[in-house]
């Protein structure tokens, strides 16, 4: 990146990991309580791994690194009248921990909005700045 | 630079000020990233190295520090999110402070150069 990072640089890529974050909890509400036929394939949640890029020492912004597959299990359950179940009848539920899920969102969502504000804040305080005098 | 005779102190602390609002921005930024350090600067101890001659950006560098989190949280990261907002929001605030002083010296040159 060129020239030293500013506070729309530090809020706005802080905004688009929270962001990343909400997607990955999106996919695995939209994908929680699905079925398969194997423990392999089954779904298990993502989630985003974040990680500071310092600038300068004490300004320092957040990236995603990577996003991983968590570790949940997903949930062996008997229906063997499920078209998907093995020849034992079993079916696995995906690897999604619903509850945990929803927390997750509003924590982002929460996050989201307090880099928001910051750069509300920021953008007042230096338009006031550049009208000084006027 | 210290005591500037226009603006006196208030360009500097205008210019700690900006820093400081990087620095909680920082720190917001990252309240759920694990093992972030939260970090901020000594404002007082700032504006005395000012006064003594320093420039801003010595007088931060040499006054940041590591911020002591009230409870201690599992992932190693330090951002206690009332905090930092709390002292985002004083900061601002403290800034406009600033920038009215400097408004009103601006105003008074303009005023003695127009001769009203």
């Amino acid at each position: 990146m060129s020239g030293p990072m500013n506070i729309f640089d530090i809020s706005g890529r802080a905004m688009s990991a929270q962001l990343s974050r909400l997607n990955t909890t999106a996919s695995n509400l939209a994908n929680a309580r699905t079925t398969y036929s194997s423990e392999a394939e089954a779904y298990r949640a993502l989630k985003p791994v974040f990680k500071t890029v310092v600038d300068r020492p004490g300004v320092a912004t957040v990236d995603v690194e990577r996003v991983i597959q968590s570790d949940t299990q997903p949930v062996k359950r008997h229906d063997p009248n499920n078209p998907l179940a093995d020849e034992e009848g079993f079916v696995w539920d995906a690897g999604v921990d619903e509850a945990a899920e929803l927390i997750d969102m509003l924590e982002s969502a929460r996050q989201y909005q307090n880099n928001v504000q910051v750069l509300q804040t920021a953008k007042s305080l230096i338009m006031e700045t550049v009208r000084m005098g006027k | 630079m210290a005591e500037d005779r226009i603006f006196g102190v208030h360009g500097a602390a205008l210019q700690l000020r900006s820093q400081r609002l990087n620095m909680l921005a920082s720190n917001i930024a990252n309240a759920a990233t694990p093992n972030y350090k939260a970090r901020d600067l000594d404002f007082d101890r700032a504006m005395q190295k000012v006064q003594q001659g320093n420039n801003a950006q010595e007088a931060m560098s040499e006054t940041a520090g590591y911020r002591i989190p009230v409870q201690p949280s599992m992932d190693g990261n330090t951002v206690e999110l009332s905090t930092e907002q709390n002292l985002f929001a004083e900061n601002a605030i403290a800034y406009s402070t600033t920038l009215s002083f400097l408004e009103g010296r601006v105003g008074s040159l303009t005023r003695a150069l127009r001769g009203e």
